[in-house]
């Protein structure tokens, strides 16, 4: 299979994950202290380094039946997942993820939090702060990464689109000085939702013994398929919005950070 | 104890998410075509798309019937 899809679908996921990530540094520097949010980025760095080397390989032990089974069916469950939260906020049924309102929350509590020298870091607020966002972020990309770039024997491929979504976000970040507000991340999750859960669906059958119809073209048309019947859920879910409360049919009704 | 309940519902939400059904439906439907495939001699192809799509709208109709 060409590796193009794969750089893409790695890449696009990577720069959402890293844009998010890119929110909570730069509140955590701005606000508080640069070297140690520095620290805490690079102890998670270390941390998804480590989980990397140790999972990856590990995981390309597995017989590829079993491997296509376990990782098509969390690929497809966190997939769905990703559909689920963009179609809801696509639709108005949950807020839109606004970086620039998400800064605002994060620079107003690291405001408020006081300062603790702890284990070498002078400040452990802005350390734990950076620490848990580039970690919690990374994880996402790292198990795109592992089980993408395992399944099509081409790890390589799925670092390459990961590091390159990183640089570009970090080099836009680095430009602008402040959250990337313009990137549309909901749109990204939906594209990223609709070819996990395509893989998934795909690699979990095999793995379950199933002989696809024209082999790897059968993506060809799983992929469209997905993406066709999420999109018929935001009309549907609009239509129904619209029909029961014309009145406040976009009103959001929840945040999702 | 307390923090590996942590450490367990860390990973359940990074895995399963918002509604574990979802999950559920996944699981059975690659159950039912393993069965398919290795007991009855079906190759079930079709079964785990239709599985991924009224997982979606199950899910997507559960989460707005109920704010709305």
């Amino acid at each position: 299979m060409n590796a193009l899809p794969l750089v893409l679908t790695v890449f696009v996921a990577c720069a959402v994950e890293a844009v998010e990530a890119l929110t909570i540094v730069l509140a955590a520097g701005v606000t508080r202290e640069w070297k140690s949010t520095f620290q805490g980025m690079a102890a998670a760095l270390v941390a998804l380094a480590v989980v990397t080397a140790v999972v990856g390989p590990a995981i390309s032990y597995l017989p590829l039946t079993a491997l296509r089974l376990a990782v098509g069916a969390l690929l497809a469950i966190f997939g769905l997942q990703w559909l689920r939260k963009a179609v809801l906020r696509a639709t108005g049924y949950k807020a839109l993820h606004d970086e620039a309102s998400a800064y605002l929350r994060e620079v107003a509590a690291a405001r408020e939090a006081a300062t603790e020298s702890r284990r070498g870091v002078s400040d452990w607020y802005a350390f734990t702060l950076a620490f848990k966002g580039v970690l919690l972020e990374g994880l996402e990309v790292v198990f795109i990464v592992i089980t993408f770039g395992d399944n099509q024997h081409d790890v390589l491929a799925a670092s390459v689109g990961a590091v390159a979504a990183i640089v570009v976000v970090v080099l836009a970040g680095v430009a602008v000085k402040a959250p990337l507000t313009k990137v549309p991340e909901n749109w990204m999750k939906f594209a990223v939702g609709v070819m996990l859960t395509s893989f998934g669906t795909f690699w979990g059958a095999e793995g379950a013994g199933v002989a696809w119809p024209g082999n790897d073209a059968a993506l060809l048309v799983l992929v469209p398929a997905v993406a066709l019947v999420s999109a018929a859920s935001i009309f549907w879910l609009r239509s129904r919005s619209a029909a029961r409360q014309p009145a406040d049919a976009a009103a959001p009704q929840e945040v999702i950070n | 104890m307390r923090t590996l309940k942590q450490f367990g519902l860390f990973w359940y939400d990074f895995v399963v998410g918002d509604d574990w059904r979802v999950a559920a439906l996944v699981v059975a439907g690659l159950a039912v075509t393993a069965v398919l495939v290795h007991v009855a001699g079906v190759n079930a192809w079709w079964l785990l798309p239709l599985c991924a799509f009224a997982a979606l709208g199950w899910s997507l109709h559960r989460a707005t019937a109920t704010k709305k």
